[in-house]
């Protein structure tokens, strides 16, 4: 009587063990399945991805100014620099930067193929906690950040202060010899 | 103290009927004779001078939020307008923007008040770590609030804050991004703070419920950190305590109604009256004056992330010092020595403070003078250089001070009991 019992019960044991298992792998997977787009729905929607691009005519900047126009929601600054400060650029031996890059490394080409020192294009955010640094400003001629006091050169490379990297350049190319398109 | 016997007796049918299905009201009548030691001094007012400062937080945030537009192009006018259209708008804004300049207060009394009588120590560490939980949702709230009026700090504040995600390593962009919700702080970031503003609070309500309930599960603390032994030894919440706290409440409403009606801008910033502007950024970022000892631990270092990191173990070493103190005395009372440490840890905190609101390479402290370019300029310790002394201290404090204090210190000797220390030895022989 007993022993039959037992069998019994051991048999049960197992079913349930089986719709344990089984629900739990269901309740994981649903459980997933509904955390992805929870988390997901924070990202970029659709409509920020695509309003991207802007264009922008290089000859309504005069020597020795420079353009701010609002791209993804941040500043990108584009600088006629003069010729003082295109040599000041080229002039810095690599060893004086906190992070090495040559001028020319952060300037696109024209059609032709050439490089023009003349218009430096770069996202206008200060590398360390994201302000707007001010032009012709700081110790070395280019951008100075107010906020923790982050001095760039006139090449938009970090010289001074908290900021860990350059200036970003952003995605661009020359859509004819005078207009640029960002992004 | 834990298992007070209730002692309601239900009177009326209804009251009966009542006490059978959900004792809320008997919860309610145990709350107020809850046996309390009977030292407590107003250093203790502040847990019932908080509850009122959330509550006021918010009534005035739930009605704000039914005149607030959530969007980049309405949230500015839409503060504006509450100040100056809406019908009582400038007493209701002030109230909740001063109000949390207010509820800061508070909460910095009640903490340091927890610090100098050990309030912290066994068996109250959970009490506490709830009590750390709280100032941090409090933070991330704060945080969130003062971004919704959209002026220049608002955004500007939000875009540096934000901006620490950036700096973790690899993921640090798309984290960042992510927590935006696109490239820059933008409409979609104002609406999720708007979101998370209004959720925060009442997450805030439900952990006070857990720290009251474990306060009520271990007994409170009291300045000379002596246990009641005896029934002597306590007073019954009401009316002894509910007198004593609504005393205190009416005072710091006092202060409060001070600052509401004759300063109602004098603890934020003025850059906030300018609409946020992603193209330019006001000359110096500041946070709120609650959050300014924390960003001059952020800036005492050169470097981003190491900044981050120890602004945030400012946070994080509250949490584990039920650990970190070594002493078994829990009054600073009984510790002359350590009450010393203590007290310039509070002068350091407010060092910090100053530090944070000045610039980092202006003269802090003038020892004299040197040339430069031919103009004679007031040399000395630098903002910079006095927040990594204060930064130094405030964690020497915790992590070497009170460890070691705790072995090597010979307290004083405490009184047997509370009735003792309160009524002196003669009192104690004679009701003995
Ligand atoms: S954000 Fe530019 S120096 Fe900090």
């Amino acid at each position: 009587m007993s022993d039959t019992l037992d069998t019994n019960e051991h048999i049960d044991e197992e079913k349930r063990d089986f719709i344990f298992i089984a629900t739990g792998a269901v309740a994981a997977a649903g459980a997933a399945s509904v955390a992805w787009p929870l988390v997901a729905q924070m990202g970029k929607a659709a409509d920020t991805l695509a309003a991207g691009s802007i264009e922008i005519d290089l000859t309504k900047i005069a020597e020795g100014q420079q353009l701010k126009t609002l791209w993804r929601g941040k500043p990108v600054f584009v600088r006629h620099r003069t010729a003082k400060e295109i040599a000041e650029a080229e002039a810095v031996p690599l060893s004086d930067l906190k992070d090495p890059a040559t001028d020319d490394s952060r300037l696109v080409a024209n059609p032709e193929g050439k490089v023009d020192p003349k218009y430096l294009v770069m996202v206008g955010v200060c590398t360390h906690f994201g302000c707007v640094p001010v032009g012709e400003a700081g110790d070395f001629d280019g951008w100075y950040c107010p906020c923790h006091g982050s001095h760039y050169d006139t090449s938009g490379r970090i010289r001074k202060g908290p900021a860990p990297t350059n200036m970003a350049i952003p995605p661009y190319a020359f859509i004819s010899d005078t207009v640029i398109k960002v992004g | 103290m834990s298992g007070h016997p209730s002692t309601y007796e239900p009177k009326y049918a209804a009251t009966k009927w009542m006490d059978q299905r959900l004792p809320i009201i008997r919860m309610g009548a145990d709350f107020m004779t809850y046996p309390s030691p009977r030292n407590l001094n107003y250093w203790y007012t502040f847990g019932a001078i908080l509850a009122l400062c959330l509550v006021v937080q918010i009534i005035s945030g739930i009605i704000l939020a039914m005149h607030y537009v959530p969007s980049i192009d309405g949230a500015f006018a839409s503060v504006q307008r509450i100040r100056r259209d809406v019908p009582f708008g400038w007493l209701l804004q002030p109230m909740h923007a001063v109000g949390a300049s207010m509820f800061f207060l508070a909460v910095y009394m009640h903490m340091f008040r927890g610090l100098y009588y050990g309030s912290y120590k066994a068996p109250r560490e959970v009490l506490w770590i709830v009590g750390c939980l709280i100032y941090l949702v409090m933070m991330a709230t704060a945080f969130l609030g003062y971004t919704l009026p959209w002026g220049q700090m608002s955004f500007w504040g939000a875009t540096v804050i934000t901006g620490f995600f950036g700096a973790v390593p690899i993921v640090g962009e798309s984290l960042q991004q992510w927590l935006l919700g696109g490239y820059a702080v933008d409409n979609a970031t104002l609406n999720r703070f708007f979101a998370l503003h209004y959720l925060l609070p009442f997450i805030i309500a439900g952990l006070v419920g857990l720290h009251v309930w474990a306060l009520h599960h271990v007994g409170q603390n009291n300045p000379i950190g002596v246990t009641e032994k005896t029934k002597s030894d306590t007073l019954s919440f009401h009316p002894y305590y509910t007198v004593k706290d609504a005393f205190a409440v009416a005072v710091f409403l006092l202060i409060f109604a001070f600052f509401l009606f004759y300063q109602p801008d004098a603890l934020g910033h003025a850059d906030n009256y300018i609409e946020a502007d992603p193209m330019k950024t006001p000359a110096h970022i500041v946070p709120e004056w609650y959050f300014l000892p924390f960003y001059a631990i952020l800036r005492a270092v050169p470097d981003k992330l190491a900044g981050i990191l120890l602004m945030g173990g400012a946070i994080v070493v509250l949490f584990v010092l039920p650990w970190l103190d070594t002493s078994k005395v829990k009054s600073l009372r009984f510790r002359p020595v350590a009450r010393g440490f203590f007290l310039i840890f509070i002068v350091m905190c407010f060092v910090l403070g100053w530090c944070g609101a000045g610039t980092p390479d202006d003269v802090a402290l003038p020892f004299g003078s040197k040339m430069v370019d031919g103009v004679s300029v007031d040399s000395g310790l630098t903002f910079y250089r006095l927040s990594q002394i204060a930064t130094i201290y405030y964690f020497a404090y915790f992590l070497i001070i009170l460890p070691v204090l705790g072995l090597v210190e010979k307290p004083i000797k405490r009184p047997d009991s509370i009735t003792q220390s309160v009524l002196g030895d003669k009192k104690h022989e004679k009701t003995a």
